[in-house]
């Protein structure tokens, strides 16, 4: 049997893939340039006897699928810029209650309003610092429709299994441009349910860690009774302040993700194995990237792209082994230096940083690269 | 009828936090009256709220609990009752959240008359915080931010909820206690979006910063202000200066939101038209 194939949007793609995980709940509110992906659920949910309903705000939004995700769904909500500014709070409340939920964040200009349908990469630190308090962040970055949807898939399955919220932030472009895209079969791809408890009602704490870092979440409904709260909580998740629980759980809610960084981490290297320069890229700005790097392959010079498909966790350790081996880092971004600041942080000055940033609305072109590539030292 | 109180509360969980004189632990009996008497399964039961000192009532309840964040509740809860329509959805809460940081949530929740019922303890100020004015404050009234009187004009709870489309409102008050649990069960009982306004006291923040002499005042107030909508019908207008209703407010049979949705999902799959 031959497979589905379409030419479909990014935005498009991210919400077969949330089918495909096995989405059920999408609650949303209408911004540009995201749109697409509520249109989409709101026509395929109700035919698989799913909810789609469209809410007063981004807030609220968020809020719904929470509360959808605590019954058991498989939950969705799409966004750009100012509704990510406006959800901080809940995304902040879901890593607390360790609630799982995805969250796709289309990227267009800001501050604020900004620039609604130009491209952008300038929210990638939002979805680490956005929420106030200690957490961690999973966000994954694709550059290709067919990521767009393999993503989304990959999002739910980190949702589910670190239950926690997971974002997928592609930019404009890349939610907006269309491209062939496959389907894909039954079983092709992984897709994991969130653990059920395998303890009886009466004895069942939402955060029990007997079972681990990553406790099993009952569902509301499910004749488990428990209770959520955004407070610092103890196992059975009730609201304390002494001390030593606070510490511990907060603890946990951020080594549940970063012990397991190496599972998460995902990446693509492209002619790094001799490259003495690294552009360090994502999104649609890695295309430019490959670009300019087949092109200064062609004129000789030593250079390689590291594609970050993950960016949070951001992969320090392979950041780390690249800083010692080669010349220069060249980091482009649509934005005034986001990715280039985490570099830093890795490089602890071993190697040369170049940035290329773009803020215009404008896609960062291949030339530009290349420019500083051959800048290089 | 005796009622089964400790069948309700969770092991272990009290004292609450409410002050003495605080008509939250009122009400919290009421709702307990009110689902004993439906024999609501508390399993099937979730019970959400937001912020504030009556938004820590459903840590008290033996059901399916969600504190949520400050003036969230209605939007939570609308995920919940949408994902899963046949369980009880119960909100609770104070003014300043229902009504202030929550106030849109609140309206569209009215609006949709999704099948909830939602119980505002309204003593109009922020009490957690310490006592500053919230949208019920009285024109004139004394808040911690407003020292010299509040200068704003104030929300009529029942009024608003009317007027954004729940199909059910009704007003008590901490002081009426034995109609609280009827209110809250016609409200549970009603198929829509159910608003149930229960006119509460803070005697710590409230009451000591405008001059109430005691919990008791303050209760003799609700008693004294308080007028049922049927004794309110042989009123003249000038007898009712100054007094509230009490009461069913406001019913009507109007399309309920998971319903209507269903028939979304029956359209979408070539059902009913």
């Amino acid at each position: 049997m031959s497979k589905k194939v379409a030419f479909l949007q990014g935005n498009e793609a991210a919400a077969h893939g949330a089918l495909y995980a096995g989405c059920n709940f999408f609650a949303g509110y209408p911004i540009t340039p995201s749109t697409e992906v509520a249109e989409v659920m709101s026509v395929e949910l109700p035919k698989i006897g799913g909810k789609f309903i469209q809410m007063e705000d981004e807030i609220a939004a968020y809020a719904a699928i929470l509360g959808a995700s605590l019954t058991g769904k498989k939950v969705l909500d799409a966004t750009s810029g100012p509704g990510l500014s406006l959800k901080q709070e809940l995304i902040g409340y879901a890593c607390i209650a360790e609630i799982p939920c995805v969250l796709i964040n289309v990227m267009r200009g800001g501050p604020s309003t900004g620039m609604p349908t130009g491209p952008s990469q300038s929210d990638v630190m939002c979805a680490k610092w956005g929420t106030h308090g200690d957490h961690a962040s999973i966000t994954l970055m694709p550059a290709s429709v067919q990521e767009c949807y393999d993503m989304t898939v990959q999002a739910f399955n980190l949702a589910e299994k670190y239950r926690m919220p997971v974002l997928v932030m592609p930019d404009e472009i890349i939610a907006h441009m269309r491209e062939r895209i496959e389907f894909r079969e039954p079983g092709e791809l992984e897709v994991i349910e969130r653990t059920a408890p395998s303890v009886p009602p009466a004895e069942y704490k939402p955060y029990d860690t007997r079972f681990g870092d990553v406790p099993p979440l009952a569902a509301f409904g499910s004749g488990y009774k428990f209770h959520v709260t955004g407070l610092n909580k103890m196992q059975d998740g009730f609201p304390t302040t002494k001390a030593e629980i606070v510490q511990a759980e907060e603890e946990r809610q951020v080594r549940k993700v970063m012990d397991k960084v190496d599972e998460i981490v995902d990446f693509e290297e492209f002619m790094m194995d001799d490259a003495e320069i690294c552009v360090v890229a994502y999104g649609s700005t890695s295309r430019s990237a490959r670009y300019a790097v087949n092109v200064a392959r062609e004129q000789g010079i030593k250079v390689g792209m590291f594609r970050l498909k993950t960016f949070w966790p951001f992969p320090d350790k392979q950041i780390k082994a690249i800083a010692d081996k080669i010349k220069g880092f060249i980091v482009p971004e649509m934005n005034l230096g986001m990715c280039s600041v985490e570099i830093e942080r890795c490089n602890m000055g071993k190697a040369q940083i170049l940035c290329v940033n773009r803020v215009d609305g404008e896609p960062l072109n291949p030339d530009q690269i290349l420019e500083k590539i051959k800048e290089v030292k | 009828m005796a009622y089964d109180y400790d069948k309700y509360i969770r092991p272990g969980k009290l004292p609450h936090i409410w002050c003495p004189g605080c008509g939250h632990g009122i009400v919290l009996k009421g709702l307990i009256r009110a689902m004993d008497s439906l024999n609501l399964k508390k399993e099937e039961t979730a019970i959400v709220s937001g912020i504030g000192c009556a938004s820590r009532l459903p840590g008290y309840m033996d059901c399916c609990t969600l504190h949520t964040a400050h003036g969230r509740a209605a939007a939570f809860a609308t995920g919940v009752k949408l994902a899963r329509p046949e369980m009880n959805v119960i909100l609770v809460g104070g003014d300043g959240d229902g009504t202030a940081i929550g106030g849109n949530h609140f309206i569209h929740a009215c609006r949709r008359n999704i099948d909830m019922t939602y119980v505002i303890m309204n003593n109009y100020i922020y009490g957690m915080t310490g006592g500053q004015f919230s949208p019920t404050t009285p024109h004139l009234m004394k808040a911690s931010t407003t020292p010299y009187g509040n200068p704003d004009p104030s929300f009529d709870i029942a009024k608003l909820a009317i007027g954004a489309g729940a199909t059910f409102v009704a007003r008590g008050t901490a002081f009426h206690a034995n109609q609280i649990d009827k209110l809250i069960a016609e409200g549970i009982q009603h198929k829509g979006m159910s608003v149930i306004e229960i006119l509460d006291d803070c005697p710590t923040t409230y009451g000591r910063r405008n001059k109430y002499k005691s919990v008791i005042e303050m209760m003799n107030r609700l008693k004294e202000v308080a007028v049922p909508v049927k004794a309110a019908e042989k009123m003249t207008a000038e007898q009712l200066q100054g007094k509230i209703l009490t009461g069913v407010l406001y019913k009507a049979d109007l399309p309920e939101y998971c319903a209507e949705y269903q028939k979304v999902i029956e359209r979408s799959q070539g059902g009913a038209k």
